[in-house]
């Protein structure tokens, strides 16, 4: 439903649709490990109806989101490549962050920022998913040294994950006018040419 | 699965002391293995008292019997064959819980009160605060707590903490007809201990001795053994165990340094917006696409 005309589709229903279902996992996910991680979240069991459920559910969320994980990864891997703009942009994210985009160099659909993003938590999801795999005790019983291994592996790369996507959801509240391109796909053009000016142009010719 | 409340020294997932009111001495069970026949009454006893029969298993072709330990079977006894100056030794070894003072499956637990460590010494495992996870199996240095496949608890050895709360001793120590099992507190058993090493030295085991190993924090289940300088000879005894590094990682300063680092990451976040503003689109670049669009 597109009311204005001039705006810009940035996601189809179906990149918006695979994008919640992994956000709905993720939150989920994160609730749920944040529990086992450690005694001062053991509370939020209480959201899956317990510790055991907690402890059933996790790694059957995990598998589903790994799923549509996989499928967002190919939709969106080719955007993500980065380039030399990209490297450029990421050097100087400090000015960025201090609130003067002013000097950044212009931008495709997505900034460096955003792929950083995007290949940071690929790695932190293939971590989590093998990891995850050797420590799920009701379903495989590798050695113990490598269940060690993947205890500590999925805590770290858990706990990295879950500080990507804070930053990723305050980078999208932060930047006026961006989470309605996750609600319902468009954003405005003045927004397009503030932040992503290379693919304003690809996209208006203008 | 005992009930005391007033003596636990540790519990599992908990970071407020435990309630600790009474004190109680350390307890101690000494495990003679040159006094062992490997008559498995300690194994009848255990399952007698408790009152669990596990499944009965299969034949191997050795005397283990069951040939590991399992969610009901809480103690076995391990049949190693050795030979040692041209003379076959038959080394029995009692293998269970060895209620270690620094206990790697209650350090690995997220369940509160799923573990408990006594102050006699004992740890116990809580099944009904336990989620099943399976973390105690990671934490643990010797290879014992066992994840139930009806249930999905974990189960081990309580040392009968149910009788020892009433002033008796395990089940196992109570039926051991050669007197190898033996149960008191933990000094007595030492002494006991040193009796039992002076024996054995003077029949010509001169590296007998008792382990208690210290990575561990010394243990309450005491073994004498004929070969104390190699514990591997009983069936893979540890020689120096202790919670592994990995563990020590997991379940240290990690998790409330990255705990703290979420937090940052959250109130930076909020202060960032607070004292930077929303990044929103200039006046400026509205008004360019607007001519643009009317051109």
């Amino acid at each position: 439903m597109i009311r204005d005309p001039k705006d810009l589709q940035r996601y189809t229903p179906q990149e918006r649709a695979n994008h919640w279902v992994v956000g709905i996992s993720f939150i989920l996910l994160a609730l749920s490990g944040l529990a086992f991680f450690h005694p001062a979240f053991y509370p939020l069991t209480y959201l899956f109806g317990g510790g055991t459920w907690a402890r059933i559910l996790h790694p059957y969320i995990g598998v589903f989101m790994a799923f549509f994980f996989v499928l967002m990864f190919l939709r969106f891997r080719k955007l993500n490549a980065m380039t030399k703009t990209d490297k450029e942009w990421l050097s100087r994210i400090g000015e960025m962050v201090d609130g003067d985009d002013h000097n950044m160099p212009e931008q495709g659909k997505y900034n460096g920022g955003q792929k950083a993003m995007f290949w940071a938590s690929v790695v932190c999801m293939v971590l989590l998913v093998v990891s995850g795999v050797l420590i799920w005790r009701a379903q495989f019983s590798p050695p113990l040294e490598l269940v060690r291994f993947g205890a500590v592996v999925h805590a770290v790369a858990g706990a990295a994950m879950i500080a990507l996507i804070m930053i990723h959801v305050y980078a999208a509240i932060w930047v006026k006018g961006t989470i309605r391109a996750m609600w319902y796909g468009t954003v405005t053009r003045a927004w397009a040419k503030q932040h992503h000016r290379a693919w304003y142009r690809e996209m208006t010719g203008k | 699965m005992a009930l005391q409340s007033l003596d636990i020294k540790q519990r599992s997932a908990t970071t407020t002391p435990a309630p600790s009111v009474r004190k109680t001495a350390e307890v101690a069970k000494l495990i003679d293995v040159s006094a062992c026949i490997g008559c498995k009454a300690c194994q009848a006893a255990c399952m007698e008292w408790n009152d669990i029969r596990d499944e009965v298993g299969i034949n191997y072709g050795v005397y283990d019997n069951p040939v590991d330990l399992t969610a009901k079977s809480w103690t076995v006894m391990r049949f190693a064959e050795v030979e040692e100056k041209g003379r076959l030794e038959w080394l029995i070894r009692k293998d269970g819980c060895m209620h270690c003072g620094d206990p790697g499956c209650l350090k690995a637990c997220p369940a509160p009160g799923a573990i408990v460590q006594y102050a006699n010494g004992i740890v116990d495992f809580h099944e009904e605060n336990c989620i099943g996870c399976g973390y105690c199996v990671t934490g643990c240095p010797f290879n014992i707590p066992r994840i139930s496949k009806e249930d999905s608890k974990a189960y081990k050895c309580t040392l009968c903490s149910d009788r020892v709360a009433v002033g008796q001793a395990p089940a196992c120590a109570k039926a051991c007809p050669t007197g190898a099992i033996q149960f008191g507190s933990k000094e007595d058993m030492k002494d006991y201990a040193a009796k039992r090493i002076g024996d054995l030295k003077e029949r010509g085991f001169d590296k007998a001795g008792l382990y208690d190993p210290a990575g561990v924090g010394g243990t309450h289940v005491l073994y004498v053994l004929h070969h104390a300088d190699r514990p591997q000879l009983y069936n893979g005894l540890p020689a120096d165990p202790g919670i592994s590094p990995l563990v020590s990682l997991w379940k240290g300063m990690a998790k409330p340094l990255a705990s703290l680092a979420l937090g940052a990451v959250a109130l930076g976040s909020l202060f960032h917006y607070v004292m930077k503003g929303p990044n929103e689109v200039s006046k400026e670049t509205e008004k360019e696409v607007e001519k643009e669009g009317s051109q």
